[in-house]
């Protein structure tokens, strides 16, 4: 995979899930995704990003523009070094939340994306990288 | 170094030196004369010599950060203030500062003959105006933010109306990212408005929302179901082909809340509950 270009940005606010989720836009966007795909992983980012700020205390954020052959995609990165998910499992499942939610942000993000992968440990912190291809 | 003898030329000259400010400050291309008038400008200038030299007395010139000269950085941190709500753009305001540097070094060639001196007193003076420069623009730069704050929170307002449309039907059309601080004032002014007018159906439209997630579906069925122990029932309205698909696959069930595709089906709808037709006024085309 060849990644084309980066932007790294921190989620310390909700502001700055807006500015993720902006920036996965603008850049899926330009690469001339349909309105459904960019709306899938827009999605996904805001779910995943407000995932890093809330149960991880906030993180950082990289949107990256990958080409793989002749398919080109966005990549995220979202990193935190919070209490990190002791079972991953089970907080994929629907419907589990620790804080009240749907609990539908692991599950859903990972129904939106064609590409997705999380590593967390408890007291570790968490990385989930998803990628969208157009 | 020696004792900079600013201090002393600023209050021998500081009547000729106000004069020769003002002129070059109506004659940089960054004046607005649209929006200040040259008796607000001398008056300005002339405060600020003043407290520059009433500072430079007692104050060290290179460090402007100290007690004497905090009656100087309040003046320039008003003069920023003004400036930005005004609508100045940081270079005009910066050459507020800036501009008395020419009438200063005249000033200092012609009243230090010694050369080595006169270099000495223009290093010190373009320090000094230099350092009240940057704090000017570092000022501008905080009122700007006061003032994109405020005008944020307005339109946080602003941005969340609720409509009547119809004799017991309300409509929210919500615009625009909802944040968990917007939702919240979103859904009280709707709570409040169902009260006010009574309304038994209100519709929620999304049509200008971007993003729908797991928050903010919650925060719609939050709302839905207020509205309901209110009395209200609510329709929620404006959703788009690429939001419904996204909805799907994340799994968020609207259960029992009413959805339309658009604005003007959820209208219909209202009618038939309240028991309204619309029809055509006889005898027109
Ligand atoms: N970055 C993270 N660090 C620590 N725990 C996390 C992290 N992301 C998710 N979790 C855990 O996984 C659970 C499920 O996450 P998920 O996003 O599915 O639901 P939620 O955030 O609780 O609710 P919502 O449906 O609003 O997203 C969370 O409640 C939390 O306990
Ligand atoms: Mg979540």
């Amino acid at each position: 995979m060849e990644v084309r270009r980066i932007e790294a940005l921190p989620i310390r606010s909700s502001d700055d899930v807006v500015r993720v989720r902006r920036q996965a836009h603008n850049w899926a966007s330009e690469l001339g995704f349909s309105p459904v795909d960019l709306t899938k992983l827009v999605t996904a980012a805001s779910e995943i990003a407000r995932n890093t700020l809330e149960h991880g205390g906030g993180g950082s954020a990289r949107v990256e523009e990958v080409r793989r052959g002749v398919r080109v995609g966005v990549r995220l990165t979202f990193e935190d070094q919070g209490p990190g998910i002791a079972d991953i499992a089970q907080a994929m499942r629907d419907g589990f939340s620790t804080r009240r939610g749907m609990g539908l942000g692991l599950g859903g993000a990972k129904r939106l994306v064609d590409e997705f992968e999380i590593a967390s440990q408890a007291g570790a912190g968490t990385k989930i990288t998803m990628t969208r291809w157009k | 170094m020696t004792t900079s003898r600013i201090p002393q030329l600023l209050r021998q000259h500081q009547a000729a030196l106000l004069d020769a400010w003002v002129k070059a400050q109506q004659a940089a291309l960054t004046l607005r004369r649209d929006l200040l008038s040259d008796a607000d400008l001398r008056i300005q200038s002339s405060d600020f010599l003043r407290s520059l030299t009433e500072a430079c007395q007692s104050g060290d010139l290179g460090d402007i950060q100290g007690p004497a000269w905090a009656e100087v950085r309040e003046f320039l941190s008003g003069v920023s203030g003004s400036r930005a709500s005004q609508g100045f753009s940081p270079a005009e305001t910066a050459t507020f500062v800036f501009s008395l540097k020419q009438p200063l070094f005249s000033l200092l060639r012609r009243e230090v003959a010694e050369p080595a001196a006169l270099v000495e007193e223009t290093w010190t003076a373009t320090v000094l105006l230099d350092n009240l420069g940057l704090h000017t623009v570092d000022a501008f730069q905080k009122s700007r933010e006061s003032i994109i704050t405020r005008q944020q929170q307005e339109l946080l307002e602003l941005s969340t109306p609720v409509v009547q449309l119809w004799t017991g039907v309300l409509a929210l059309p919500l615009i625009g990212t909802l944040d968990s601080a917007r939702t919240h004032v979103v859904m009280e002014s709707l709570l409040q408005a169902i009260v006010d007018t009574g309304a038994s159906l209100a519709i929620i439209d999304i049509t200008g929302v971007p993003t729908v997630d797991t928050l903010v579906a919650q925060h719609l069925m939050k709302a839905v179901a207020a509205a309901r122990l209110m009395g209200a029932e609510c329709v929620i309205s404006g959703i788009r082909p690429q939001i419904a698909q996204t909805i799907v696959h994340l799994g968020v069930e609207m259960g029992s809340v009413l959805t339309k595709a658009k604005l003007s089906d959820a209208l219909a709808l209202a009618f038939q509950r309240l028991g309204l037709a619309v029809a055509k006024a006889p005898g027109r085309a």
